[in-house]
């Protein structure tokens, strides 16, 4: 369970994440939409610690963000960013393992490898674990970089936009890999995604934001709604009912 | 490496062969003891050390085109030198040595804090800024020495030559080794840092102690090195390139090999400087630098070709 309470960033005088207090549920997907700018990708560095905060508190599984040792939270809480260049020349395997690296401070032991192993498994990497990260293509990449958050072995998994770069294959995928690891692990997910219907598809809760404030946040049932989804892009969304999904239409 | 270090040992002026050493001339062995056991020694420390301090400095500025003699490092430890020499000029070797390694440190904290400041980090870009600053750095550095008469004194700093080494007079680099073992065992924390700040936080380390740690390192590799055989270009360039192609950036597994063809690269170009032009010899810096220097520019011409 994730826990902000008044959480605010400023950059000189713009204000870019304004007051959010919000409680995101333990062991679920969530998904933060909003358009461009709403703050979104700042909220997720705050909630990660990769961006220090100007005001409020973020707890997570109690640990609050701010205070808690480095190391500590790393074994709570992992995250992935957008841009992940990698200048240095590793491994699958190698990258993977520095996963592991909040738990062993870089001498791995035997549960390591069993980690490692198991998250190169869970993302179908085996194949590839011998491969140089930078020899693969886009969306092997990206599962090469969420076995190393999955080998982190945390509770919460936070990522900025994973299906940057993925084609559709991928990226339905990558959206069903994410379910797995709540239904499956128990995991809690956190992602900040632009497409709505990704995120209706696979989200338990989705969290709308717009000019640095959460404006509404429910089941997607509640929140894939014309009006709802007005409010948050400025756009006349209609809203098809098709298998069971909210699908937002917005094409033409 | 090995075979290396055996033939560094019975090249030179003097005729010391294993034959001799073995009917027990005693002045065979005061050669071989005073000056070319040392020598050698030396060889292998610096080139072990210079290579490792290259390889943790391209982690830190996240290029692989950079090292102590292309981001100011290596000129500013020569200015420390040259401000030592002049303001304390009975100072021991040890003083120089501590003046030289806070003006290394200097020099390089700067170039890292400059790196931070350009918004396009092109590969190319980051070690040609380098290379300027270490320029800036050192014309200021060689007209102060021509104002003071040092331009002499100052060539020695400027290109490394183990000739002068023996007994006595090389003691210093085994504090290379130590720092180089520090590396070795902090390995793991500079690849991590290597991927990145937001990467390092995520995975619980702190970001800014590393970096202090890697420049701390480099630059007191950096001045032992200068101040003791001088300076050696391109050696902490070419190794680490080569070793990555090989066999890929994981630190522990790479940095052994790093230290094994540093070693081998520095004694082979020793021993051609002290062959070529037999009984004369031509400093290991000239050679290192001409086939760095190619070595260098066939790698970028490589990536320049390469994928992407």
């Amino acid at each position: 369970m994730i826990t902000l309470e008044n959480a605010t960033k400023r950059y000189g005088t713009t204000t870019v994440v304004d007051g959010v207090s919000a409680t995101i549920p333990g062991g679920g997907v969530t998904s933060i939409i909003g358009p461009n700018g709403a703050g979104k990708s700042t909220l997720l560095s705050m909630m990660s610690r990769l961006l220090p905060l100007d005001a409020g508190t973020v707890h997570v599984d109690g640990l609050d963000v701010s205070t808690t040792p480095g190391r500590v939270l790393a074994r709570t809480l992992g995250i992935l960013r957008q841009e992940n260049q990698l200048t240095v020349r590793l491994t699958v395997r190698d990258l993977v393992g520095f996963g592991r690296f909040p738990h062993n401070g870089g001498r791995p032991t035997v549960l390591d490898r069993e980690h490692i192993e198991r998250a190169l498994d869970y993302l179908d990497l085996s194949g590839l674990a011998d491969r140089f990260v930078d020899e693969l293509s886009g969306g092997q990449r990206q599962r090469a970089f969420i076995a190393m958050v999955l080998a982190q072995d945390t509770d919460v998994i936070l990522l900025d936009e994973p299906l940057n770069n993925l084609d559709m294959k991928h990226s339905v995928e990558m959206m069903q890999l994410l379910r797995r690891l709540v239904d499956e692990l128990g995991k809690t997910v956190v992602l900040v995604i632009h497409d709505i219907n990704f995120a209706s598809c696979y989200s338990d809760t989705l969290m709308a934001m717009r000019d640095g404030a959460v404006i509404h946040q429910g089941p997607p049932e509640e929140i894939m709604t014309p009006a709802v989804l007005r409010d948050v892009y400025d756009v006349d969304i209609q809203v098809e009912l098709i298998r069971g999904h909210r699908i937002g239409v917005y094409f033409a | 490496m090995l075979l290396l270090a055996v033939i560094s040992l019975f090249v030179g002026v003097s005729n010391v062969s294993p034959a001799q050493l073995m009917s027990g001339d005693p002045l065979v062995w005061q050669t071989f003891l005073v000056s070319r056991v040392p020598r050698t020694l030396a060889v292998v420390l610096a080139g072990v050390a210079l290579s490792i301090a290259g390889f943790i400095l391209q982690l830190m500025a996240r290029n692989r085109f950079v090292e102590p003699s292309t981001v100011g490092t290596v000129e500013s430890a020569t200015a420390g030198i040259l401000v030592a020499t002049l303001l304390l000029p009975g100072a021991p070797v040890v003083g120089k040595m501590v003046v030289a390694a806070l003006f290394a440190m200097a020099g390089t904290a700067l170039f890292l804090s400059v790196l931070r400041r350009i918004p396009l980090r092109n590969t190319l870009v980051v070690p040609l800024v380098g290379i300027m600053l270490g320029g800036v750095i050192a014309a200021v550095t060689t007209f102060s020495a021509y104002r003071f008469d040092l331009l002499q004194t100052l060539n020695t700093w400027m290109i490394g030559d183990f000739s002068g080494l023996i007994r006595g007079r090389y003691e210093l680099l085994w504090l290379v080794a130590v720092l180089a073992a520090v590396g070795y065992i902090c390995a793991d924390r500079f690849t991590v840092a290597g991927m990145g700040e937001e990467f390092t936080t995520n995975l619980g380390l702190d970001y800014r102690r590393t970096m202090n740690l890697g420049l701390i390192l480099v630059s007191l590799i950096s001045a032992v090195v200068v101040v003791v055989v001088g300076s050696i270009p391109f050696l902490g360039l070419i190794v680490p390139n080569l070793v990555s192609l090989l066999i890929g950036d994981n630190v522990r597994r790479a940095v052994p090999w790093i230290a094994v063809f540093g070693a081998g690269f520095v004694l082979t170009c020793d021993i051609i400087g002290r062959s070529i032009r037999f009984p004369y010899e031509v400093p290991v810096g000239v050679i290192v630098s001409v086939v760095g220097s190619a070595l260098f520019i066939a790698l970028l011409v490589r990536r320049g070709t390469g994928a992407r």
